[in-house]
């Protein structure tokens, strides 16, 4: 055994063009907003990905379409079967296709490569519609993706949709808009017919580990008819006649509030905010949909029904996990912000405090609410990186990380217990059965024995 | 002769990669230089991504510096923002090295990195600068094994020295596992001669549990020793398809006249009694008994299950130098390995296999290049191999097709210590073997109507 490590982490400076980006909430701290929504600096170690990673993600799980990216092998390679999206049905958002750009190509241009790649595909599997990912490569060559994308909808009578996601022209919150702009094209180009007056889209839940099944349940216990869920378990036919509905339900409201808004003012569907994650917040989400529907109390009568039994359901082992884990700290670094206020509220039920709250994408509001939100002491920080999520986690002696795969190894490594919530996640997290699981998996990480090993908790070097 | 008949037919698109692109292998072999930083210079995407990929694998962090392309950069060029990504790295991760690799999009604007960072270094003067590396790594030329050769001859390039002979030897041992880069640097210390081996990530890439966090992890190789390389009294590679063109050790022939001995990755008897061979005529000193001992135990086991392994026929796919080892390997155990793909094209794999397998014809075995895993698939449907061997990438194929799988190489990111499996050596054909005997076992004891308990 060595002897103790000197720890630098107090000698951890943030970076100059950082600052404002990072917010300490104590009695002293400036007023003012955080620093957000820029793209991130350079040489930072970001977490956050590009315009690519933003378009794929909001598309990923629809399934019986086929998804193409175009551009050398790398972006697709990386994006194969990554997330946690399952289907009941086709399963064509598992594979990778590729246009695989060679240096001849990038020399020549792409198109014709690209063409005979989507001709042979489509024949190959038949797919609903296609989409068509333009990465970096192809905003510089110029390759014209939409008139290829035209061609061969004209020629194979499918939707062919061009996905402007050149990984560089901004962040991942423009590829949440072109995704959305993808998406727009296939909505009002199906039949209504049959579809109720009492009928949502559920937007902003991709069915992680099933979420959105788990969800829909609900929703159509109460008796509403479900039209599209964008894109968790998707279908093409449901997307186009998904203007039939009569409320957007927008849960990851950063990557869907676009389409919302452009549904309301093309075809007025209102749309709610809401999030799926923690008792609070799962029956909240209930209630306002129930509330749409004000001549059927019927509808919000359900709600408190289902809210009730699945509650007492789970009540009992929650306050075990409670007992636990009451007066453990736990750190949270997402992608959207929006989530964050549904963990913070989700781990205050298992009796645990938040002292570091950041995200990837969130903007002034998210952030203010954040602040409020927030104990004394709390750090917000915008579009962090490892250096200084360690240094946070250190420093507010955190029990446990929330974050994604990208954020785990860092806990691990400093003896922190950690808890995935993001898109790789193989176990459902929203809804009341998700809340339950969640506090499981959170008590199981938090209570395992393996920590008493770390050093930071006095353990072997 | 109807020998190598494929059922693969032309397509354009690529179904289901099997490569990964350039920048990651680079990536990964600045990892293994000590104190070093790897930054991209391109979009974040493309470290975000290579990080997330090797952290699954791994299961370590990896942090990848970006220089975080925007619009204007990508129409004014990324002059600015290298300078300033260099700048900002240099000052949270403190590092002695950077180890700066390009993507498609800065080599397509036509950065000329080398000029921008002779630029840089006037700016900021010389003296307290981290050495920068550059590797030039455009994602449509090749695929992450030659970012990764690539990174590594730059690596040499940049800080080997010539002068007075020294009593070292130098081992480019490839993209192989920390517990293998490990294996190899035990024989090396018992065989007693100091040695310079590159890229090492044994320790960063596996390593323990940390107090604090560690910005650059420990471990790596010292970049004094790869400065002593090129005094080397000579080079070993491992690399069936590495040209001495585009390899570190050809690098250290040609500009310092160290002797290139390049060979097959030590897997199976014969390929390690080589590697073993070139040591003991190098150090002029006998295998350490240890080694006799090893190999004699693997003899045995060979002896002890080769009716579970004779005539079973594989699915062998990976990088093109893991996939012909590992053939040369499977037909020394009677296993035939009835398709040999890679991702990979460097038109020389079954060229080198024939070298290893001169029957390879005979047996009907298919080499394909430039593959992925939909062509794979569809030639297992026809050749109905016994199991796969491969990386966690062919799970899909083997689910569907109910073939069992056998993990190796990279990526394993569907099973817990695939950084930690031993390939190489009398050791990692051994634990390779018993591995593919209980495969085979396992599988006849789930299918047998007694369900035997002895075997």
């Amino acid at each position: 055994m060595k002897g103790k490590e000197v720890m630098d982490t107090q000698n951890i400076s943030l970076l100059e063009g950082r600052q404002k980006q990072v917010y300490e909430k104590t009695a002293g701290a400036p007023e003012g907003d955080i620093a957000c929504e820029k793209t991130s600096l350079s040489g930072s170690v970001s977490q956050r990905a590009c315009v690519f990673c933003g378009s794929r993600v909001v598309l990923y799980p629809v399934a019986d379409a086929i998804h193409i990216v175009h551009g050398p092998i790398g972006c697709a390679a990386y994006t194969w079967d990554i997330r946690g999206a399952v289907s009941s049905g086709p399963e064509l958002h598992r594979l990778s296709f590729s246009s695989d750009l060679q240096e001849m190509d990038v020399i020549y241009g792409g198109e014709k490569k690209l063409y005979k790649s989507l001709i042979e595909l489509i024949d190959q599997y038949q797919p609903k519609a296609a989409f068509i990912y333009s990465t970096c490569i192809i905003g510089l060559i110029g390759d014209d993706i939409d008139a290829v994308c035209k061609k061969v909808a004209k020629e194979k009578g499918i939707p062919v949709l061009p996905v402007h996601s050149e990984g560089f022209k901004g962040t991942k919150k423009d590829g949440y808009k072109a995704a959305c702009n993808a998406l727009m094209k296939l909505i009002g180009q199906g039949s209504t017919e049959g579809i109720s007056k009492y009928s949502i889209n559920i937007l902003g839940e991709f069915n992680l580990a099933g979420e959105a099944w788990i969800i829909r349940e609900y929703y159509e216990k109460m008796g509403i008819q479900v039209v599209a869920t964008m894109t968790g378990d998707g279908r093409i036919d449901d997307i186009r006649r998904s203007h039939g509905a009569s409320l957007n339900v927008v849960q990851c409201s950063g990557s869907m509030t676009t389409l919302a808004k452009e549904m309301e003012e093309k075809y007025g569907i209102p749309y709610i905010r809401v999030s799926y994650f923690g008792f609070e917040d799962m029956s909240k989400s209930l209630y306002d949909v129930a509330q749409h529907f004000p001549e059927r109390p019927d509808i919000m009568e359900k709600a408190k029904e289902i809210v009730r039994d699945e509650i007492k359901q789970y009540y009992p082992e929650m306050q075990k996990f409670k007992a636990a884990l009451t007066g453990k700290k736990a750190a949270i670094y997402v992608g959207g912000a929006f989530k964050t206020f549904s963990l913070i509220k989700a781990l205050r039920t298992v009796g645990m405090s938040v002292v570091l709250a950041g995200s990837q994408t969130g903007n002034k509001q998210d952030y203010k609410n954040l602040k409020e939100m927030c104990d004394e002491g709390t750090v917000i920080v915008d579009d962090s990186n490892p250096v200084e999520l360690s240094k946070f986690i250190l420093e507010k002696e955190a029990d446990l990380l929330i974050g994604g795969v990208k954020e785990r190894p860092i806990a691990f490594k400093l003896g922190v217990a950690f808890c995935d919530h993001n898109h790789e996640r193989k176990i459902p997290l929203a809804g009341f059965i998700g809340m339950y699981y969640f506090a499981k998996e959170v008590y199981e990480s938090v209570m395992s024995p393996v920590w008493q090993f770390a050093p930071r908790k006095g353990g072997v070097k | 002769m109807t020998t190598n008949a494929s059922t693969m037919t032309a397509k354009t698109a690529t179904q289901n990669a099997c490569k990964l692109c350039t920048p990651l292998g680079a990536c990964l072999a600045f990892r293994g230089i000590e104190k070093c930083v790897p930054f991209l210079h391109g979009s974040q995407g493309c470290a975000t991504y290579i990080r997330r990929y090797l952290i699954s694998h791994y299961k370590e962090p990896i942090d990848i510096a970006s220089s975080n392309f925007n619009e204007e950069t990508a129409v004014f060029g990324g002059s600015h923002n290298l300078k300033l990504g260099l700048k900002n790295v240099t000052q949270q991760y403190k590092p002695q090295v950077i180890g700066i690799a390009t993507t498609c999009l800065s080599e397509t604007i036509g950065d000329d990195v080398p000029m921008i960072l002779k630029d840089y270094k006037a700016i900021m003067g010389e003296a307290d600068l981290p050495t920068m590396i550059f590797a030039s790594t455009p994602s449509y030329t090749g695929s992450h094994i030659d970012g990764f050769h690539t990174a590594v001859r730059s690596a040499v390039q940049t800080f080997a020295t010539g002068g007075a002979k020294k009593n070292m030897l130098n081992l480019f041992s490839g993209m192989i596992s920390p517990a293998d880069i490990r294996y190899l640097k035990e024989i090396l210390k018992e065989f007693g001669m100091p040695f310079m081996l590159l890229p090492d990530y044994s320790q960063t890439l596996d390593g323990g549990p940390w107090g604090e966090y560690h910005r650059i992890p420990p471990g790596g190789t010292p970049t004094s020793a790869i400065a002593d390389s090129g005094s080397a009294a000579a080079s070993i590679e491992f690399g069936s398809t590495l040209e001495a063109k585009k390899s570190a050790a050809g690098y250290l022939e040609e500009t310092f006249g160290v002797p290139r001995h390049s060979m097959p990755l030590p897997i199976g008897i014969k390929a390690t009694d080589r590697f073993f061979a070139l040591l003991e005529e190098l150090t002029e000193k006998p295998m350490p008994e240890k080694y006799e001992d090893e190999r004699r135990r693997l003899v045995d086991a060979y002896a002890d299950g080769h009716k579970y392994v004779f005539g079973r026929k594989a699915i062998l796919y990976g990088e093109e130098d893991l996939v012909i080892s590992m053939a040369a390997f499977l037909r020394e155990i009677g296993v035939v390995p009835v398709l040999c793909a890679s991702g990979g094209k460097s038109g020389l794999m079954k060229k080198r296999m024939l070298e290893l397998i001169p029957d390879l014809e005979e047996l009907e075995i298919q080499v394909r290049e430039g593959v992925d895993f939909v062509d794979i698939e569809n030639e297992a449907k026809v050749l109905k191999p016994d199991f796969l061997i491969g990386n966690s990438k062919g799970f899909t194929m083997s689910r569907k097709n109910e073939l069992q799988l056998i993990r190796i190489g990279f990526p394993i990111h569907d099973r817990f210590g695939g950084q930690r499996l031993h390939h190489l050596g009398y050791k990692g054909t051994q634990e390779l073997f018993d591995r593919i005997v209980n495969t085979v076992i396992e599988y006849r004891q789930n299918s047998s109507p007694v369900g035997y308990t002895y075997i």
